[in-house]
């Protein structure tokens, strides 16, 4: 998250809406984005609604046992369409912004 | 005579920095996160270290005190190390293969959650929203573990 606030301005340049989704809460995100810095868009899937149809389930991996997202990134253009992605192996391991933005160079 | 072990209490106190600055420090830059390049450098010199101090506690003339408490403090310097370790090389691979997730060329799901201030958001409106005035060219989603 640190390394996309750092490359928002990149982001917005290529017309890229980076957008971070968790089962965190609405309030819990907004603390996030206080205590962070993040100006980005945070949406709250407290339900597993969106982390389900993406088949990015991680059972019983929150703090008290229960279902959370696992790490993943999709670029998706403007007709809806997923053009790149990455499911990362270790979750230590993240896309980095400059990955995605040579992605982004694919979209019209 | 009393004479701090030294190389045994570095090697604790090298341990504990190079458990901890993974989280608060080196996980903030892309390359120390991917990989753990500062921290198992930290942790081999601290091995050496805890090594050199428990042969010393054991060397003539030191207290008995001495030979009790190195082979505690190397355990639980060495029990740390094996944690972390863990939780970087298996625990972290511990993750579901979303097969079923959409895959490059695919329509991504529609979707609509709460933004921050509790409004409700649609992929849709993500994709169409002008972005600086303009329209977007493409939204980036990031699926994370969250802060639970």
């Amino acid at each position: 998250m640190r390394s996309i606030q750092k490359n928002l301005n990149g982001f917005n340049e290529a017309g890229i809406r980076p957008v971070a989704i968790s089962v965190d809460s609405p309030e819990e995100s907004r603390d996030l984005c206080q205590k962070a810095g993040y100006t980005f868009t945070f949406l709250s899937d407290p339900d597993l609604d969106a982390i389900r149809r993406y088949d990015l389930v991680h059972a019983g991996q929150g703090i008290k046992g229960h279902d959370i997202a696992r790490p993943a990134e999709f670029l998706i253009d403007s007709k809806g369409t997923v053009r790149w992605r990455m499911l990362t192996e270790n979750y230590w391991v993240r896309a980095r912004p400059e990955q995605i933005l040579e992605a982004a160079k694919l979209l019209q | 005579m009393k004479k701090i072990n030294w190389p045994l209490w570095l090697g604790f106190v090298i341990t504990i920095f190079a458990f901890l600055s993974y989280p608060f420090i080196f996980a903030n830059w892309a390359t120390t996160r991917d990989f753990p390049w500062v921290n198992i450098p930290l942790f081999i010199v601290a091995l050496v270290l805890l090594f050199i101090g428990v042969r010393r506690a054991f060397a003539p003339g030191r207290r008995l005190a001495s030979k009790i408490i190195a082979p505690i403090v190397a355990t639980i310097s060495v029990l740390v190390i094996v944690m972390f370790v863990l939780t970087a090389f298996v625990v972290s691979r511990w993750l579901p293969p979303s097969t079923n997730a959409p895959q490059v060329n695919q329509h991504a799901p529609e979707f609509t959650l709460k933004d921050t201030g509790n409004k409700p958001v649609s992929l849709t409106a993500l994709l169409t929203e002008p972005l600086n005035n303009k329209p977007p060219r493409g939204t980036l989603l990031i699926f994370y573990r969250g802060y639970w």
